[in-house]
């Protein structure tokens, strides 16, 4: 199944993955060998079987709408790169005035 | 006294006697670590204040007979499970600085019960990988011989508890992470049933295949603490509504007139002369317990590895999006914009194989390509699920060797990411399926261990241990350990 560079960056942009124009060839042929795996499944006659959801053929259980968690923002702020105020700190996503 | 060469349930005993402190069983492992692991890096973390509180703390218990179940005896955590308070890093650099907020559920059902942890196991990064080599702390050495890899992606616990640095291990499943380090390792390894475990605190890769479980020295000691980290958990919706399951009841029942199942299919494949030999050998032995040996055919088994690299690298994508340098975890330096932090973030802190399979997942989930890939998927899944179904009508368990051959050399597979897939090729159905699968050792080649697998039906984890206790029995390659 062939890429094309195209494609190739399109996808890594999809993912959010910046990737190096250096590495595209080798990136390529790596991900049109696992591609090609795929191939396989079009001899399956697949037309008479549902997609399977779960193993075990249940349903999604639902709970009552309670709250659970408890209050943990300072010590889950404690792992974020960047923190102000009680809040995440991220580049500028906004244009305009400060 | 060499405490390390004592079983699981004999170290119980002991510590129930008196015979030794929990302190002396932990202190025993801690520096057997300290003395070994630098060869072969199985552990990210090792927790030692921790161990000897806990340790202590059980200690304590027994003084009063106040102690728990599985009060003192120690064990070694996969670094996929979080951990409150310790670093939690899925050997990735993106989870180089986590230190979990809270814990998995699998930790704190054996922490309940008394279960001392002596540190957080090496591993592919995200469960990635058949060789822990993708490691953001460094490849894992297999104590067999250590130019060869441990197998992975649990490769750590495999290679801790080979070299009798802790007892047991717990590991994870995906679509072999478990049973194929089980066998490069010459142990015994048990993925459950899927939702047998709760997935809660357990970092997802993906999640319909997931399952953790635990890697041992035996069936009787993975048994024992199987037992203890299953059960119904309302923190995870894939968790099935079952209660802990007593799975020592049956291990010393025998085998006599059982049917294991030959899938043809999986016997047909090119397989080394001694892998065939290792597994005939296995096959006159079930005989000679009057177990009875039929042929069985399951149609649609070799499409089991296109559908797994659809459906994981899919769910991958869709699970890994969260690390996006904003919450926790590794951030680039600089970012121009917001835009750049998500992008140069990611690039930098997941490693090839990791990226790879988010491209894939990526592309497979793609405008476009969702039915012809995805959808397409989810149905042959099922296809090889009714396989099973069927094939478990006319037998009690299915044998096949657990991998193509023994372990390899580090760096061998590393440049061909589908030569490195075939690893899984007998392992992946079960997950596809989402029946407990389990690895014994059966058999050596050149000085490395080799071994079988058994998969059973659905909630069947207690005949499988009996099988692998029977065999265990009446044969002693389970007891080779290497030296080192």
């Amino acid at each position: 199944m062939a890429l094309s560079d195209q494609e190739l960056k399109e996808i890594a942009y999809l993912a959010r993955i910046s990737v190096k124009e250096e590495s595209l060839p080798s990136l390529k042929k790596e991900l049109e060998d696992i591609l090609g795996l795929f191939k396989q499944l079009d001899e399956a006659n697949t037309s008479e079987v549902n997609a399977m959801s779960h193993p075990l053929d249940l349903s999604q259980p639902t709970r009552k709408d309670e709250v659970t968690e408890e209050d943990l923002r300072d010590e889950l702020l404690k792992n974020a790169p960047s923190v102000k105020s009680g809040l995440f700190l991220v580049p500028k996503v906004i244009d305009g005035e400060n | 006294m060499d405490l390390h060469k004592l079983s699981l349930s004999k170290q119980l005993e002991g510590l129930k006697k008196g015979d030794f402190t929990s302190t002396e069983l932990t202190s025993h492992y801690l520096n057997r670590i300290s003395e070994l692991d630098g060869q072969l890096n199985s552990f990210i973390t090792v927790t030692e204040d921790q161990a000897l509180s806990q340790a202590k703390a059980a200690d304590e218990r027994y003084k009063t007979n106040n102690n728990f179940s599985l009060d003192g005896l120690p064990i070694a955590h996969k670094d996929i499970f979080c951990t409150k308070g310790v670093l939690t890093t899925c050997g990735s650099k993106m989870l180089s600085n986590f230190e979990a907020p809270y814990s998995s559920t699998v930790y704190e059902k054996l922490d309940k019960n008394g279960m001392v942890m002596l540190g957080k196991t090496n591993m592919d990064e995200f469960a990635m990988g058949s060789s822990n080599e993708t490691s953001y702390f460094g490849p894992v050495k297999n104590p067999w011989n250590i130019e060869y890899v441990p197998g992975g992606s649990s490769g750590g616990s495999a290679s801790c508890v080979s070299a009798e640095l802790a007892p047991i291990a717990t590991a994870t499943d995906t679509g072999g992470s478990i049973r194929q380090p089980a066998s490069l390792c010459g142990l015994t390894g048990i993925k459950p049933t899927y939702g047998r475990v709760s997935r809660y605190g357990m970092i997802a890769f993906a999640s319909s295949l997931d399952q953790g479980g635990v890697i041992a020295k035996s069936a009787e000691d993975a048994a024992l603490i199987l037992e203890a980290m299953s059960g119904h958990d309302p923190k995870d919706s894939t968790s099935l509504k079952l209660d802990q399951p007593d799975l020592t009841k049956n291990l010393n029942n025998p085998v006599k007139g059982m049917k294991i199942g030959l899938p043809k299919e999986f016997f047909e494949k090119e397989m080394a002369p001694y892998v065939l030999k290792s597994i005939e050998e296995a096959i006159e032995v079930y005989k000679s317990l009057g177990a009875e040996i039929v042929e069985i055919s399951l149609e649609n088994i070799n499409l089991s590895l296109p559908i797994y690299y659809i459906i994981a690298p899919a769910e991958c994508s869709a699970n890994l999006s969260r690390y996006d340098g904003v919450r926790y975890g590794y951030r680039c330096e600089d970012p121009k914009d917001i835009e750049d932090l998500f992008m140069r973030t990611r690039e930098e802190g997941f490693g090839a194989e990791v990226k790879r399979r988010i491209l894939i997942g990526t592309y497979a989930l793609s405008a476009g390509y969702y039915d012809a890939f995805y959808l397409k998927a989810q149905k042959c899944r099922q296809l090889v699920a009714n396989d099973f179904s069927e094939a478990f009508k006319s037998v009690d368990v299915i044998l096949s060797p657990t991998t193509p051959g023994t372990s390899f050399k580090s760096g061998e597979k590393t440049n061909d990411p589908v030569e490195m897939y075939l690893q899984d090729i007998f392992t992946i159905p079960a997950n596809l399926a989402g029946l407990p699968g389990l690895s014994i050792p059966c058999g050596e080649h050149n000085g490395l261990p080799l071994g079988m697998q058994l998969v059973g039906n659905s909630l069947e984890e207690s005949k499988l241990l009996q099988f692998a206790h029977s065999f265990q029995s009446n044969t002693d390659w389970h007891m080779k350990m290497p030296n080192i």
